[in-house]
């Protein structure tokens, strides 16, 4: 492979490093990590906290850039991408969705599905049907015009979700998606994570519980800011 | 993104809080509103002064005997020898001098059948009303021979009709001022007042009536008169035409060169100028003062965005996780301040407008709003808007994302 080629893989890391400051001392977060995650991958990423697992997810989110080493996403070297082009790569090749949902209080459901596409560059006509297509999608056609506080916390993540993929992303990144749920909405969540990457979107999330991470088809365990295990799982659990 | 879908979300950003926008506004209210009444206010006075010059003429110089000082003792206006008609046919004669009339008044009781009124007598030629483009609304002014052999005629001013006629038909009565009969041949149009002086409190009678049958003659100098009103030619410097005019005079009474002159001249409309000037720069000061709050509220404006921002970190972070730029952030808390202060300059346009009939209607000052005052009022605030938001905007635009998505 020569310098200028990207690595084939859709997301591809090569000896990043994630140096904090915290005072004089240095955190070493990320300590040259390099990782090929392919198309169409289901993976879940482990560890304790502290072990780097959070900083490659912002890495991966393009939220934030490696001390050193070079990433790829989707074929496009992040670090002579500027902040402008790295917010447009989040808002038309990323979704993400967090563990505390961060849905806007407000605004209903659907204002909130919509909201990426305000920020897309290119003009979007039909942002009403698109929205309402994701929530029916993650089946809340009946809860458009609710607003969070009118929805439990398995549904909330389910608008988050919806606003994840209302601007067609290829990857779908989780941080800890279902901390704030109860087991049977995890299976909820879950499921519907499952059938997503069934339709080809590839997905990542964090996690440090074994039962969220057993439906991935990739296990990454992180420890001390390096891969410690990375294992597929052929029999991944299917919804 | 779009401002229109910026403006609609940051209006709904200040309607969930209704309270502490309202609070915040309430600085831009205050300063548009009193920019806007003092400029109401100011223009008010510039329209009255506008007028009342053209009321009187703006090449029309009025020539009194007396100076105010000579050899450090102050006479005032009318104290010296007075002019005479030949000195006023000599003024009239002069190429640059369109009209004159010499002036004679006193004080008079002008009683009709029913009413007396203590009003001001004034004997004229038949010039005077032309120096002072001033007709008769009904009935006629006096011809110059009427004004030439004293006829027993009077033109009066409409407070005196009123004040003696209250029911009207003032036209063709007869009055006595101070026991002599005249007859009214004319009433004046209304002129209103200059100064302290209501002009449409006098009665105008031939020059040699006054003087012989009302006001009485002067012992030194023959056929005189107290002040000569001149008119002008269009287009001549009034600078120079004062120049002129007092050399000639000059000679006439002979002064000595370089001595101090014994009468002086003035425009009527340079004296209300100058009093409109200090009226201006009343009104700039307190334009400015004006401003000066309205800065202040956008201080206020600028805090309250950096509260904003601040209990919107996350949000923000959201914003930016979801695609938004750093333009965009910029955009939309810039849209969401400059929305703040033009709401707060509509309502202060509103009241300033209220303000400035009032200030017209209780103050008896004169106020005029222009479309070009609203604008530089509304305009203003936005100004502010844009000015004060602009930190707070900038500081959540720079935001690092995960920091905020972080923030609790």
């Amino acid at each position: 492979m020569s310098a200028g080629d990207p690595p084939p893989a859709l997301i591809a890391c090569r000896d990043v490093t994630k140096v904090y400051r915290m005072g004089d001392q240095e955190v070493h977060a990320l300590a040259g990590v390099t990782l090929d995650i392919s198309a169409g991958e289901f993976v879940a990423i482990m560890g304790p906290s502290g072990s780097g697992k959070s900083s490659l997810m912002n890495l991966i989110g393009a939220l934030d850039r490696p001390t050193s080493g070079e990433m790829w996403i989707a074929g496009r070297g992040l670090s002579q991408m500027s902040s402008d082009e790295l917010a447009d790569l989040r808002n038309e090749t990323l979704g993400f969705v967090f563990q505390q949902f961060n849905l806007l209080p407000r605004q209903s459901a659907l204002a909130n599905v919509k909201l990426p596409l305000r920020y897309a560059r290119t003009e979007v006509t039909d942002a009403d049907a698109r929205a309402a297509e994701c929530l029916e999608l993650v089946g809340l056609g009946d809860r458009m015009d609710h607003r969070p506080m009118q929805l439990s916390g398995g549904q909330q993540q389910r608008v988050a979700i919806a606003r994840a993929l209302v601007n067609k992303p290829r990857i779908l990144l989780a941080d800890e998606p279902t901390g704030a749920l109860d087991t049977r909405t995890t299976e909820e969540i879950m499921g519907i994570l499952t059938q997503l990457n069934r339709q080809g979107i590839t997905i990542i999330v964090v996690t440090h519980e074994s039962e969220v991470a057993e439906y991935a088809s990739r296990q990454i365990h992180f420890r001390d800011g390096n891969i410690e295990v990375d294992s597929a799982r052929p029999n991944a659990k299917r919804a | 993104m779009k401002v229109g879908v910026a403006a609609a979300s940051a209006l709904e950003a200040l309607l969930s809080n209704p309270m502490r926008s309202l609070l915040t506004m309430l600085g831009i209210i205050i300063g548009v509103a009193s920019v806007m009444t003092m400029m109401a206010i100011g223009e008010g006075a510039r329209i009255q002064i506008d007028q009342q010059i053209a009321s009187v003429g703006s090449n029309v110089l009025t020539m009194s005997p007396g100076n105010m000082s000579r050899g450090g003792r102050s006479f005032g206006g009318g104290s010296g020898k007075p002019f005479n008609e030949a000195d006023v046919a000599a003024i009239r004669g002069l190429s640059i001098v369109d009209a004159a009339s010499g002036t004679l008044s006193g004080g008079v009781t002008a009683v009709s059948d029913s009413a007396n009124w203590a009003t001001q007598v004034l004997g004229v030629d038949a010039d005077y009303f032309t120096v002072q483009n001033w007709d008769a609304a009904e009935g006629r002014i006096f011809t110059a021979q009427e004004a030439g052999s004293g006829a027993l005629v009077a033109v009066i001013g409409k407070t005196v009709a009123d004040n003696l006629f209250p029911n009207g038909g003032a036209l063709g009565q007869r009055i006595r001022l101070d026991g002599t009969p005249v007859e009214i041949i004319g009433l004046l149009g209304e002129k209103g007042t200059s100064g302290p002086f209501n002009r449409d409190d006098q009665v105008l009678v031939p020059l040699s009536l006054s003087r012989n049958r009302i006001v009485g003659g002067n012992k030194t100098v023959a056929r005189h008169v107290n002040r000569v009103e001149i008119l002008v030619q269009d287009g001549v410097d009034m600078e120079d035409a004062q120049t002129e005019i007092g050399d000639m005079m000059r000679e006439r009474r002979r002064i000595q060169p370089g001595a101090e002159a014994d009468f002086r001249m003035f425009s009527v409309a340079d004296f209300i100028r100058a009093r409109g000037e200090a009226m201006n720069t009343m009104g700039i000061l307190l334009a400015f003062t004006a401003a000066v709050s309205l800065i202040v509220g956008g201080v206020g404006v600028m805090n309250i965005m950096l509260v904003s921002v601040t209990e919107r970190t996350r949000e923000i972070g959201l914003r930016m996780a979801i695609g938004a730029r750093g333009g965009d952030i910029l955009t939309q808390f810039l849209v969401e301040a400059v929305s703040l202060c033009a709401i707060g300059g509509l309502i202060g346009v509103v009241i300033g407008f209220g303000g400035a009939l009032g200030a017209a209607a209780v103050g008896g000052w004169p106020a005029a709003v222009s479309p070009f005052i609203v604008g530089i009022a509304f305009g203003a605030a936005a100004l502010v808007g844009l000015m004060f938001g602009f930190f707070p905007a900038r500081r959540a635009s720079r935001l690092d994302p995960i920091q905020a998505l972080r923030h609790d």
